[in-house]
């Protein structure tokens, strides 16, 4: 069975861009969202059929980071664009997107959310999870290779801190990956001709039902408390003028400690 | 400078601007040491579409003409000269079909060129006949509804590699210059081998083969145009090709000048930056200044040939009949005074800026661990090939002559 492949592609100022405020400045994909097309375009090679999608949340600005998808041979694009969508946090985002994957079940059944583990400009990183979180769905972060997919689920590998974890998710399910998975592909000329073209749909508010109360400034992330890390104590300095003289105070400091 | 590139053209730019940084550049050293074909990069070329960018989309190119090629063939170059050669070669086994095929043979072969799935290759040189292409001693002699090629050419470029050869040979060897025949070979007809490998100084990454036809039996639907037209299918071939090689030129010449700006402004002696001494300065400018120059003459000739171009090749799409035949029906013009001047300006422009280049970065400059001496070997060959310049040199003043002698002036 083909598999509808939703990838998630934030807009932002490119990192290179030399630009210090992101104001007004051409938008790209959030670089690790490219690996994320990359490898929805490839699982579309691995299982022949299968159809795939991007999805965006931002001003209009971001139809260029979507064009810029079409371009690699995403055949689709959403954009999510609504003045009212302003100020949100990452949960909001995540609740907006989860409403708009809904809205594309309805007509042909998401297998799989692509995204990139963090963003260049948020690194939040929660966007992912907590876009699972909303749909209900299995999901797994900073996935580093997809070992094996079937047509009801798929295997993948993770990097932890020194270790690599195997997880196996049935679908629908989302994904979070970084940037070992592959490398992105460059765009074709013929490909980049036609995304010109390409009608992208804008969903606002309306489009997707969304709960005024989960989006945008009134849902935004407050700040209750803050708990600052308790500042650490002075260390010691080693007195001396040459690096003998250092090492002897040193040693001597190290004998009085009971360390030598 | 601003050269008011259309969309699609700035396009064509930052995609082979990105080939060219990411695929092309990393692995230019590799392919200059071991002289091996660069498969993987002519695949990055490929899925960019870069291969049918001159040809119509009736056949599945992009439909430009050869300035959009020589934009591609130029950024390319400017990281390596010798692997952005299939884009050139390819042209060169395309454009004689495009211009000289039947509505059928271009059907039959660019579609494949176009898409790069098949590469092309031309080749006239003979070992006797290389500035003296009448002196061609390869014969294709009929035989029922096949020509039968005997003799050897060389200096074929891509050889091997490619899949399309375009190959000239002696229908009728007493009429001499007159039996000069144009054939499309493929890859694989009986009779048809490779020979000696050239090895090369410049242009490394690509393949320089001698092509050995022995009772070769090629289809007589694979002439190109007519019996003994050999020799206008060539000439008209290199008024469009040559801009290209104008373009690979530039972009080596740029490359190198990059790099050796680069490096004269970190490279300190006597206490300064080698940079501020104003014999480097000056001629970091003569470079830059003979760069553009080159490149105006580049970019004016090639969209002003391809304006003049079109209407021939729309017409001769539209009633099937051969380009050339559109082209005399319109009387389009001929260009092969101003592609010349191109070649000439660009090649000679590119041995001097990397001459220059290399003595501006002293003794590095001649070493292999740094890519300046390398622009330096790739560009001679763009004075040599397609015609070598004292050629063209002699083609543009036999046209200025005759320019003056159709317009009453004496002598
Ligand atoms: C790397 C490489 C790749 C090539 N690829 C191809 C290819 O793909 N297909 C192909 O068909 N050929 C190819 N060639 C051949 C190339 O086009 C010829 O080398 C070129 O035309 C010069 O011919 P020649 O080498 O026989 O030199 P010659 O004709 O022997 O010339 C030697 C010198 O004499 C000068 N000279 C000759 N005649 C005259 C004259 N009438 N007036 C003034 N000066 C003159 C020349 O300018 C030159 O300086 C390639 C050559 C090289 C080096």
């Amino acid at each position: 069975m083909p598999l509808n492949l939703l990838v998630c592609v934030k807009g932002t100022v490119s990192s290179t861009s030399g630009a210090l405020r992101p104001e007004g400045q051409p938008l790209s994909p959030s670089p690790l969202d490219e690996y994320a097309v990359e490898e929805a375009l490839r699982l579309k090679e691995r299982v022949p059929g299968s159809k795939t999608a991007a999805l965006s949340l931002g001003t209009p600005a971001s139809e260029e980071p979507l064009r810029s998808v079409l371009s690699l041979g995403v055949e689709s694009a959403v954009l999510l664009c609504d003045e009212a969508f302003a100020g949100g946090d990452p949960v909001s985002s995540a609740y907006l997107l989860s409403l708009a994957v809904r809205k594309l079940s309805a007509a042909a059944p998401v297998q799989l959310v692509l995204c990139g583990k963090k963003t260049n400009d948020g690194e939040s990183g929660q966007v992912g999870p907590a876009l699972a979180a909303w749909l209900g769905w299995p999901s797994a972060c900073a996935v580093r290779k997809v070992v094996e997919v079937s047509e009801t689920s798929l295997t993948v590998e993770r990097a932890l801190e020194g270790g690599v974890e195997t997880l196996a998710l049935s679908f629908p399910a989302v994904l979070t990956l970084t940037k070992e998975i592959n490398e992105p592909r460059l765009p074709s000329l013929k490909g980049k001709m036609a995304a010109r073209k390409a009608q992208i749909p804008r969903w606002g508010a309306s489009d997707l039902g969304a709960d005024a109360a989960l989006y945008g400034k009134s849902a935004a992330t407050s700040v209750v408390k803050t708990a600052p890390v308790p500042p650490r104590a002075g260390g010691v300095s080693i007195p001396g003028n040459t690096p003998e003289e250092k090492a002897r105070a040193l040693a001597e400091k190290l004998k009085e400690m009971k360390l030598l | 400078m601003d050269y008011g590139l259309t969309e699609t053209q700035q396009e064509i730019v930052s995609l082979a601007r990105q080939i060219a940084v990411k695929k092309v550049k990393p692995v230019r050293e590799h392919y200059d040491k071991t002289e091996e074909f660069p498969w993987p990069v002519v695949e990055e070329f490929r899925k960019a579409d870069l291969f049918g960018l001159y040809l119509p989309e009736q056949y599945g190119g992009l439909g430009g003409g050869c300035f959009e090629l020589s934009l591609a063939f130029e950024e390319i170059s400017k990281a390596c000269g010798g692997i952005a050669m299939p884009l050139g070669t390819s042209s060169l086994g395309s454009l004689p079909i495009l211009l000289f095929g039947s509505a059928e043979q271009r059907e039959r072969f660019l579609p494949d060129l176009a898409s790069g799935k098949k590469l092309g290759a031309f080749n006239i040189t003979e070992p006797e006949a290389g500035s003296d292409a009448t002196a061609t001693k390869a014969t294709a002699l009929k035989d029922g509804d096949h020509y039968v090629l005997n003799g050897i050419k060389n200096f074929c470029s891509t050889g091997k590699e490619a899949d399309v050869y375009v190959v000239f040979a002696s229908t009728n060897p007493a009429r001499g210059p007159r039996g000069i025949s144009a054939f499309v070979v493929e890859k694989g007809a009986p009779g048809f081998s490779f020979g000696k490998k050239e090895e090369k100084m410049g242009i490394r990454a690509n393949p320089t083969y001698e092509l050995v036809f022995k009772d070769c039996r090629v289809p007589a639907a694979n002439l190109l145009y007519k019996e003994g037209y050999g020799l206008f299918v060539a000439q008209g071939t290199f008024d469009m090709s040559r801009p290209g090689i104008g373009a690979q030129a530039l972009g080596i010449a740029q490359g190198a000048l990059d790099e050796t700006l680069a490096y004269v402004r970190v490279r300190k002696q006597f206490g300064q930056a080698i940079s501020s001494f104003q014999a480097i300065g000056h001629m970091l400018a003569d470079c830059a200044t003979q760069i553009e120059a080159g490149r105006a003459l580049l970019y004016a000739t090639a969209r002003a040939m391809d304006a003049a171009m079109k209407p021939a090749i729309e017409l001769a799409l539209k009633e099937r009949l051969p380009v050339y035949d559109a082209m005399r029906k319109l009387k389009t013009r001929r260009w092969t005074k101003e592609s010349a001047m191109v070649k000439v300006f660009c090649s000679d422009t590119a041995m001097k800026v990397t001459t220059d280049c290399v003595q501006m970065c002293g003794g590095i400059g001649y070493m292999r661990d740094f890519p300046v001496e390398k622009f330096m070997r790739d560009a001679k060959v763009t004075q040599i090939y397609e015609g070598a310049n004292q050629i063209q040199r002699n083609e543009i003043s036999m046209m200025m002559i005759k320019e003056a002698a159709s317009q009453g002036g004496e002598g």
